[in-house]
């Protein structure tokens, strides 16, 4: 597991594993913002929370069509199948190489585009918190969805369409956490809600992940 | 004599083919009479006039856009347990009924909305979660569009359903700590006291049935296509190999 995690890890780092792209679109999506809807910072501000979530969550989907389906086009996804190590291990290894490569990265650089978007200092930390927090049931789930439309030819447009709604309860929670932080309320049940949903998938969507993926391998 | 019987496909066929017509007769009258009596024989409602009347769609169709995913709930459970084609093809049937039903309790809710709440859209709790749910079975139906081999795409979307579900009923949960709404609490119940005039709650409850039989008999006739649809398949691919 630890070697796969590894192998992921080399191959998004090392030249052409599109490492950093999630993070120039999480960039530029946040740079965009303000010319859409003006530079005044108390309207930006208000909107930031949103925004910055919007965006960590589009730049994980991104690069989602990547986590299975290299490995399923050059066979070594049916070596893995047949390795000792079950299919869930390699589910949720897959997932966390995801998770290290967009979202801790997304994680390290919200602060700076909080700053960008006016977002309350008092906010900041809860940001970061949220973020850290939330971003690994994206990617948890995201490797269902991939997982789910492995097998098709083009399936990036589908997986966005199953994915998204999963994002839904993350988004509102991890939204909320920051909300509440800008505006100086209490944090902890939002904060509550949004671990929880990220150790249930992470605890439990592996298992889904690999049927998906035994079907797509049958 | 059990269930289970029915999930051979000639069985279910013979059943459903004698089952249909009296279905189609009896959702017709149930609604035709739930409709009528709702809409000309009740007492405008005091405050809100004669629009209340469209309760009698908005109530039924929301009741089975809900029901109608539970359904394919329990078929994605049947199909991964117990591998009974008939069960992942009702699944499938009831796909887009559930969400034209969706559709009708959005729509109707929003021509309600405007005289009531002064506006047709409002991210009210029950509003938006039925808007998630819609994005739902369309995500559901086009992964069993997109996917060619049928037992895969059966499996697949089983699993979508099962996590579908919870994140649906998440998403239910996680909109009513988003937002407080406009929409009143359920009306109608089992357990309490009934708290709306026998006038109202009669032919809502004949609308009721009568959407639920329609639902029924429509899945039905689905259900029935899509297994001739599976056997003009097996047919040609017979014919390719001979």
């Amino acid at each position: 597991m630890i070697a796969l995690l590894r192998r992921d890890l080399a191959l998004a780092f090392r030249a052409g594993g599109g490492f950093g792209l999630g993070l120039a679109f999480f960039l530029i999506v946040t740079v965009l913002v303000p010319f859409g809807v003006g530079p005044n910072s108390v309207t930006l501000g208000v909107i930031a929370p949103g925004i910055l979530w919007l965006g960590a969550l589009l730049a994980c989907l991104l690069s989602l069509d990547r986590v299975f389906a290299l490995d399923w086009e050059d066979g070594s996804l049916d070596l893995l199948a047949t390795a000792p190590l079950p299919l869930e291990g390699v589910a949720v290894s897959k997932a966390l190489a995801h998770w290290i490569t967009t979202g801790l990265p997304l994680v390290a650089i919200s602060p700076l585009l909080g700053l960008f978007l006016s977002l309350p200092v008092e906010a900041m930390s809860w940001l970061i918190l949220s973020l850290f927090v939330g971003t690994p049931a994206l990617s948890w789930l995201g490797t269902f969805g991939a997982a789910l439309t492995v097998g098709l030819k083009r399936g990036g447009l589908l997986m966005s369409l199953l994915v998204l709604p999963l994002y839904i309860p993350t988004l509102i929670f991890g939204a909320e956490v920051v909300k509440r932080g800008a505006d100086g309320l209490a944090t902890a049940t939002p904060l509550a809600f949004l671990a929880g949903i990220t150790l249930g998938t992470v605890a439990l969507l592996p298992f889904a992940t690999a049927a998906a993926l035994r079907v797509n391998l049958r | 004599m059990s269930l289970w019987e029915y999930a051979n496909p000639r069985r279910f066929m013979a059943t459903s083919s004698w089952l249909l017509p009296p279905l189609v007769v009896m959702s017709a009258l149930l609604i035709v009479t739930g409709l009528v009596w709702g809409f000309f024989f009740t007492p405008d409602d005091f405050r809100q006039g004669s629009t209340v009347k469209i309760i009698y769609l908005h109530v039924p169709a929301a009741l089975m856009a809900i029901n109608a995913w539970l359904m394919m709930l329990v078929c994605s459970l049947i199909w991964i347990i117990r591998r009974h084609h008939v069960s992942a093809l009702a699944a499938r049937a009831a796909a887009p009924i559930g969400m034209v039903m969706t559709l009708i309790a959005l729509f109707t809710g929003a021509i309600w909305g405007k005289p009531m709440w002064g506006t047709y859209w409002e991210w009210d709790p029950r509003l938006t979660s039925f808007l998630i749910l819609f994005l739902f079975y369309i995500g559901y139906m086009a992964l069993w569009e997109a996917i060619e081999n049928p037992d895969a795409a059966a499996d697949l979307t089983s699993v979508l359903c099962l996590v579908g579900s919870v994140f649906a009923l998440l998403s239910r949960y996680a909109v009513l700590f988003w937002n407080q709404g406009l929409h009143q609490g359920a009306t109608f119940s089992m357990d309490k006291e009934q708290n709306i005039s026998n006038v109202f709650w009669y032919p809502a409850v004949i609308s009721m049935a009568g959407f639920v039989c329609l639902f029924v008999t429509l899945v039905l006739y689905r259900t029935r296509m899509e297994i001739r649809r599976r056997r003009l398949h097996a047919l040609d691919a017979r014919s390719m190999a001979a």
